[in-house]
């Protein structure tokens, strides 16, 4: 007679477990830990020096202070997002470990929970210092957007998500090869989501685009926001909207990846 | 009493015409086989003769294009999450998270398989591995014969009820080799674990196993124990008969096959 399967569903534990192993890895390795804050340190005095010289010459950004700043902040939570997820994936690539993991009971649902979890960790790590770095060096705390920050926040990290699933997915079914996506992929969105500037600044071509990423409607509030001092609400919910739609894609994607994967037989050669 | 012998008992690991295509090439060409509770089989065959195909599709991570899969008594891959925390694997080719610790390696992984008092587990497996000279040393660190041991430590972390093993002993010294296949003696004989072992150590399958299935282009060439192979292909080493099946040669005076799957014929 046969013992019975002992496993059920979803387990939390199984998820502490991976957080637990990203986190073993930050803290025994400093310098991955020093990378999360070097980059968006070096971005933000980068445009926060722009911005400083673009307001000493003309009133509108003398008047809508932290436009700039505040944008290149709010991009890298889309960025880190996107990176924290895919890169942590990508760690047990680059340490052969993801056919250890494969054939435990790790179940692909717990190992997504799991890196939006170290995602969140490392934006942590990484965008705190730089939020409070620039309040003395530029006069611009984003924490004084209050709930709207907030909103903003969780709009762009689900977006990220949402793109770092389909990376890991196409990671599973390609191997490293595909790696150059983790890093590149969201810099094509940059141009037309519109970090810095509204979406009336691009050709009319592009504007439809622009209007069907999610981040766009965050941006546009961000502007509304500091330049006209109102809270859209109501570009906040079609970027809920929008991201609910994206993020059940993404998952629908990857987990036709993740089969098409087993199908192919990719899951054991994850080589180059 | 005696104990029932390795055709009476209940069985482990059934594969029934199984098959798996990449492409145009026939990678696993319908073989099937079985693995009776508490024995050791090796899975012998040259590169491309289907080993690794045939592990991956045990394991789930090879959705097969036809026959079964049950592994105790359950579907796979249709069971597969539940059924994993039962079985455990190891291989050479891959390895563990080399920032981490032995240690730290070993407590993410119990978690990962929910083992039960996780801090006395890995202590247990320290001392049964001899691993306390490194157990704070990073993976990444280690030797070929340590990270073996760890390995394997990882391995028997869940006390699994099947152990698929893909060449052990890979790379390791004569010394560190003999010393592992002695813990897999130990462990089996303490638990009564079924162990399947991939391997290209002749030597190593025929101390260690109790039923040999050898594959050849996707197939199942031949099978049976180590010595009923010897006694048939009229060899002294079980390295003989391998060659023999991979260069498609006999010995003179050698018997012929048995059926591949009595049940089938009968």
């Amino acid at each position: 007679m046969s013992a019975p399967v002992t496993s059920t569903g979803f387990s939390f534990a199984r998820v502490g477990a991976m957080v637990l192993r990203y986190w073993y890895l930050l803290s025994n390795s400093w310098p991955r830990a020093v990378e999360l804050v070097y980059w968006p340190t070096v971005q933000m005095l980068t445009w926060g020096f722009v911005q400083l010289y673009v307001a000493q010459n003309s009133s509108f950004f003398a008047n809508a202070a932290g436009l700039f700043v505040g944008g290149l902040l709010l991009w890298d939570v889309l960025l880190r997002s996107q990176q924290g997820f895919a890169f942590a994936f990508l760690e047990e690539l680059w340490s052969r470990n993801l056919g250890n993991l494969l054939m435990s009971p790790l179940r692909p649902s717990e190992f997504i929970v799991s890196l939006t979890v170290i995602s969140l960790i490392r934006l942590a790590i990484g965008m705190l210092p730089v939020t409070f770095l620039a309040i003395p060096l530029f006069g611009f705390n984003v924490w004084d957007l209050g709930l709207p920050l907030a909103v903003f926040f969780a709009n762009l990290v689900i977006c990220g998500w949402a793109i770092g699933l389909v990376i890991i997915g196409i990671l599973l079914r390609q191997g490293m090869g595909a790696e150059a996506l983790a890093w590149s992929l969201m810099f094509l969105l940059m141009p037309i989501t519109c970090v810095y500037y509204p979406v009336a600044t691009l050709p009319a071509l592009l504007r439809p685009v622009a209007w069907a990423l999610p981040t766009t409607y965050v941006f546009e509030g961000l502007r509304a926001l500091l330049i006209h001092h109102t809270f859209r609400l109501d570009l906040m919910a079609i970027a809920f909207a929008m991201n609910a739609v994206w993020f059940a894609v993404a998952v629908g994607v990857f987990y036709r990846l993740l089969a098409s994967a087993r199908r192919a037989g990719s899951l054991l050669q994850q080589g180059e | 009493m005696t104990a029932p012998g390795p055709a009476s008992r209940p069985l482990a690991v059934e594969v029934r015409d199984l098959a798996k295509s990449f492409g145009t090439v026939r990678a696993v060409d319908g073989i099937s086989f079985e693995v009776p509770r508490g024995t050791v089989t090796g899975l012998l065959g040259g590169n491309g003769a289907g080993k690794t195909t045939t592990i991956g599709m045990l394991m789930g991570l090879i959705l097969p294009d036809g026959g079964s899969i049950r592994i105790l008594d359950h579907d796979m891959p249709g069971e597969r999450a539940a059924l994993l925390e039962r079985m455990n694997f190891e291989s050479p080719y891959v390895d563990m998270p080399h920032r981490l610790t032995v240690r730290q390696n070993l407590n993410v992984f119990g978690r990962l398989y929910r083992v039960a008092d996780l801090k006395a587990r890995i202590a247990e497996l320290v001392a049964d591995f001899d691993l306390s000279a490194f157990v704070d040393r990073k993976a990444g660190q280690l030797s070929a014969g340590q990270k073996t041991r760890v390995a394997l430590a990882k391995a028997l972390l869940n006390r699994p009820e099947v152990l698929l093993l893909d060449e052990p002993t890979a790379s390791l010294d004569p010394d560190t080799a003999d010393w592992v296949r002695g813990r897999l003696e130990t462990y089996r004989a303490a638990t009564g674990a079924t162990i399947l072992l991939a391997s290209h150590n002749m030597p190593e399958v025929e101390r260690l196993c109790d039923d040999v299935v050898i594959l050849r282009r996707g197939r199942v060439e031949d099978r049976g124990a180590p010595a009923d192979l010897l006694r048939r292909y009229g060899r002294d080493t079980l390295e003989e008969v391998f060659l023999d099946v991979a260069r498609g040669t006999r010995a003179e005076g050698a018997e012929a096959a048995p059926p591949r799957h009595p049940e089938a014929e009968a």
